[in-house]
């Protein structure tokens, strides 16, 4: 059995560190604090879950912000 | 002029020119554009941040703060009511609950043409979970009617394909959708220069969105001055009400008595 652990983050495999949480997450990307949405497998995580919201393996995880666009 | 304000969802907004933020050369084009233009309205799109890169760069949100202009989430690139409806509801959480939306959802990648079986689906849907919905739709005037029953704020048929520049290819269509709407009408997508926008103005549109007309102008800032001359001019020539057309016009300003012979 495979002991490597991996979720996705925008389309793109990531290593799972275990326990970790979305606010983790974010504050790993350089992110705490800036105005982003999070989707966890299709369902968005509200702002006020970021820290009880856990990821786990095999999770798809969406992280969007607001970009120039017409 | 100053009582003559846009009305959207119950906010009152003094400038009737509406516009996007992108193709800019960078932030700083595009606040000094916006700034020029008076828009205090303006689109932004919803996408993956990018996980390479540094995060410490300022970001659109601080070089244009939510605090000072409106935003107006779109769904650029949707094909398909699911698509638009769940970029919509990131934008909400993104935005801290705030519900004034651009819906689009288009139909066809080569003209982005909006496909508007998969518009009505997506801005029942939308309705329903409470957004404010805005929507970029054809100018057909039974489409834009079936649209303002579901309850959309205001309704945005385009002028021609966007990004194409064209101006108002059926002002007739566009005269029946205002002629019949009970909520805002404001032309959305192929303005392309100043008269474009005056022109919707004229046939009595409540406003213009636009943005490639400013942002791929040889002299941005400058394009960005004229349409909030040429909106503001072709809303008081619509407020004035102009002179009828005739064809046999033949009626002289000057006195057709006292001629010398």
């Amino acid at each position: 059995m495979s002991t490597t652990r991996e979720f996705i983050l925008n389309g793109q495999a990531r290593r799972l560190d275990a326990g970790i949480c979305v606010a983790r997450l974010l504050e790993e990307l350089g992110y705490a604090g800036k105005r982003v949405a999070v989707e966890k497998n299709g369902e968005i995580v509200p702002k006020s879950r970021h820290a009880a919201t856990l990821i786990e393996a095999g999770n798809r995880i969406e992280i969007v912000v607001a970009v120039g666009g017409g | 002029m100053s009582n003559d304000k846009l009305i959207i969802a119950g906010q009152a907004y003094t400038s009737r020119l509406l516009v996007g933020t992108g193709k800019y050369r960078d932030f700083d084009e595009t606040k000094r554009a916006i700034d020029a233009s008076g828009a205090q309205i303006v689109t932004v799109a919803i996408r993956r941040m990018n996980i390479g890169q540094d995060p410490g760069q300022p970001s659109l949100l601080e070089v244009l703060p939510p605090s000072q202009y409106t935003y107006l989430p779109n769904t650029a690139m949707c094909y398909t009511a699911e698509d638009a409806v769940r970029t919509l509801r990131l934008a909400r959480e993104l935005l801290d609950g705030h519900d004034l939306v651009k819906l689009e959802v288009l139909g066809d990648p080569n003209t982005l043409f909006p496909h508007m079986p998969e518009t009505l689906k997506a801005a029942e849907i939308l309705v329903r979970d409470g957004f404010k919905v805005m929507v970029y739709c054809s100018d057909d005037p039974i489409q834009a009617k079936l649209l303002e029953e579901i309850g959309c704020v205001a309704v945005m048929p385009l002028a021609s394909l966007i990004g194409s520049g064209m101006g108002i290819l059926n002002p007739w269509n566009l005269k029946l959708i205002i002629d019949n709407a009970k909520v805002p009408v404001l032309v959305d997508a192929g303005v392309g220069t100043a008269s474009d926008a005056a022109i919707a103005m004229e046939l009595g549109c409540d406003g213009v969105l636009m943005n490639t007309a400013i942002a791929l102008a040889r002299d941005p800032l400058m394009m960005a001055g004229a349409m909030k001359k040429a909106v503001e001019a072709g809303r008081e020539a619509w407020l004035a009400g102009r002179m009828p057309k005739k064809l046999y016009a033949a009626s002289p300003s000057s006195p057709t008595t006292g001629l010398i012979s």
